[in-house]
């Protein structure tokens, strides 16, 4: 392999034909690594696009020892689980985590904006400092606040509320907001921002006239990410809701046990319930990698 | 509590104080922005932390209310002598080690494919994140029920054709989730992490100096040279940042545990063990000493993971 380079530059007479030689070869090397790519692509991501085969067969093609790709697709799967048959509808659960995640994703951005603008661009004092405290909080796993939480909510009556889990799904996400928020607004010239103070802009005015139009591809990934997160979430969920305020990660558990298995209707569950995520992490890729690695890797 | 870490972290120089008479309520303007994002975190993450502190001290279990008491350190020591407890430390710490460790190889080799150009490598690249947005509910269900059931999972059912394929009558039906739980569970939470470091590792793939990337082919390095003497260094920030950055959520992961095994057949791990015991067995002075020590293994690998954040980030400073 490492011969390739190392000819190129010795005999003239024989030199461009061993350069084509070298060439030809990385070419067939790399079109071999191309292939080899799509392999490992299709193979690693075929768990997924089995669930979503299944969800689209009968429940007697789904549970079927070998397994029939071929069997005819059928929406049944989809059908009964949004009710049809009589079941319980997944509306509740569904527009429970759609206003847990919305709520507290505008939560967040409320929060965050303002202190991202003081971190990223007036620099206050022991800055970097703040910054460390906002990630620690992260490092602080859930189970460690749950119980106290749990108490707090069922001598409030707060228990089976969708609002509890709105502040809660707010304070776990908040401090990636801050950390992405911080290294988007680093982008905006701090000039424009003074002269915007010395016209006499208040901040309200500054973020949304001046910081929002710069930073708004970074504020939106930031909001898809807190979204994506409040919607993944179970444990919370799990142990601080129930009939009323349940999500659809909650759902999803009780589903295999109070019907039992239905392997196609499931799978058309998990896709129904990963739809958003897929669709939002999708669009926010690149974004995603900065956020995930809290604005260290850009 | 991980003000350790944050201890040799230089701040920049700050702007020298205007001499006016304004210069206090300058700087309380500008630290205004931050104060509702700091008091909320403060209230929400660290209050219900000091509480647990204090509720691990005592005996109470929600089920003998009347026999509440103080006493100690003794869940402490109940969660260091107590087998399944010890156990449950145990599993964490394999759990995590043996997720982290294969996803971050798997990745840096995904990351490795995709970092030249290729037809649909975008596509690819789509293909490849999708199980790490997967619901972790949903991926962990589909894992147990769609791969591992024993009588119609794809993994059986795959055994079954090629034992078809070659005529073999009964080939072996493993059951997967009772045979081998740990590695069952691992194998899904791989699946889901290796995107993640496959991201990471390729945003430091992506951002090598190109210049001397060539200049180094130039002189007649191989490949094997190349990734040696300057990929794998020039990576060493990314992997650290992906090892770190995975242990803290995969020591936490509770979904995985909870939908394949429910902590069954020597599985549980400590966040699931800290809800099994406070949730079913209504220990809440035992969950709680727990929930600390959990805390305490998150700080230990915390530590190092915001020391590696805050250079990765002088880094970026000093570059702008």
């Amino acid at each position: 392999m490492s011969a390739s380079t190392a000819t190129s530059a010795s005999v003239p007479a024989s030199a461009s034909a061993s350069v084509n030689a070298a060439t030809r070869k990385a070419r067939r090397r790399s079109a071999a690594l191309g292939v080899a790519a799509w392999v490992v692509g299709i193979g690693f991501c075929l768990p997924a696009l089995w669930m979503v085969l299944t969800s689209f067969h009968a429940e007697a093609d789904a549970a079927t020892n070998p397994p029939s790709i071929a069997a005819t697709l059928t929406l049944d799967g989809y059908r009964t689980f949004f009710g049809g048959g009589g079941g319980p509808t997944p509306w509740p659960p569904l527009v429970n985590s759609l206003a847990a995640s919305f709520f507290s994703t505008v939560l967040v951005l409320l929060l965050a904006l303002p202190a991202a603008y003081a971190l990223s661009i007036r620099r206050v004092r022991k800055w970097t400092d703040v910054m460390f405290f906002f990630l620690s909080t992260k490092m602080l796993p859930v189970v460690a606040g749950l119980l106290p939480v749990y108490l707090f909510a069922k001598n409030t009556g707060l228990l089976d509320n969708i609002w509890l889990l709105v502040l809660l799904y707010t304070s776990m996400n908040l401090p990636i907001a801050v950390w992405m928020m911080q290294s988007f607004l680093a982008d905006v010239p701090v000039s424009i921002i003074e002269a915007a103070q010395v016209d006499g802009a208040r901040l309200p005015t500054v973020l949304r006239r001046v910081v929002a139009p710069v930073a708004g591809p970074g504020i939106a990934a930031t909001a898809l990410i807190c979204f994506i997160f409040s919607w993944n979430e179970l444990l919370f969920a799990r142990v601080l809701t129930g009939v009323v305020a349940g999500t659809a990660p909650v759902h999803l558990t009780t589903f295999v046990t109070s019907q039992g298995l239905f392997l196609a209707q499931l799978c058309a569950a998990s896709v129904v319930v990963s739809l958003p995520v897929l669709v939002a992490g999708y669009a926010a890729q690149d974004k995603l990698v900065q956020g995930l690695s809290l604005g260290a890797v850009k | 509590m991980t003000v350790t870490a944050t201890r040799e972290t230089t701040s920049p120089p700050t702007p020298a104080k205007r001499p006016d008479g304004g210069g206090r309520r300058r700087a309380w303007a500008t630290r205004a922005p931050l104060l509702p994002a700091l008091v909320f975190l403060i209230a929400v993450t660290q209050l219900p932390f000091v509480a647990t502190l204090v509720i691990s001290l005592f005996d109470w279990n929600s089920l003998k209310p009347e026999k509440r008491h103080f006493t100690g350190f003794s869940n402490y020591a109940s969660v260091f002598t107590d087998e399944a407890l010890r156990e449950s430390v145990v599993t964490t710490v394999v759990l995590t080690a043996s997720v982290v460790i294969v996803s971050v190889v798997l990745g840096l080799l995904f990351a490795l494919l995709l970092d030249r150009a290729f037809f649909g490598r975008g596509f690819v690249r789509t293909l490849l994140i999708t199980p790490f947005l997967l619901v972790p509910v949903s991926a962990a269900l589909l894992w147990k029920h769609a791969l591992y059931n024993p009588e119609y999972g794809l993994f059986n059912g795959a055994l079954t054709w090629f034992g078809e394929l070659f005529g073999i009558e009964s080939i072996a039906q493993p059951e997967w989730t009772s045979q081998m739980p740990l590695i069952a569970i691992e194998a899904s939470l791989v699946w889901q992490w290796t995107p993640f470091m496959m991201l990471i590792l390729l945003a430091g793939l992506q951002s090598r100096p190109a210049e001397i990337m060539e200049a180094a082919r130039l002189d007649g390095a191989g490949p094997w040279q190349m990734f040696r003497y300057l990929t794998l260094p020039h990576l060493r920030r990314y992997l650290e940042l992906g090892i770190l950055l995975g242990s803290v959520y995969i020591v936490q992961n509770f979904d995985a545990v909870f939908t394949i095994t429910s902590g069954g057949l020597g599985t549980a791990n400590l966040p699931y063990t800290v809800y099994e015991t406070f949730y079913r067995a209504h220990e809440y002075g035992l969950a709680s000493a727990a929930g600390v020590v959990v805390v305490i293994g998150t700080i230990v690998i915390a530590t190092f993971a915001l020391r590696t954040v805050s250079s990765l980030f002088r880094e970026e400073a000093s570059r702008s």
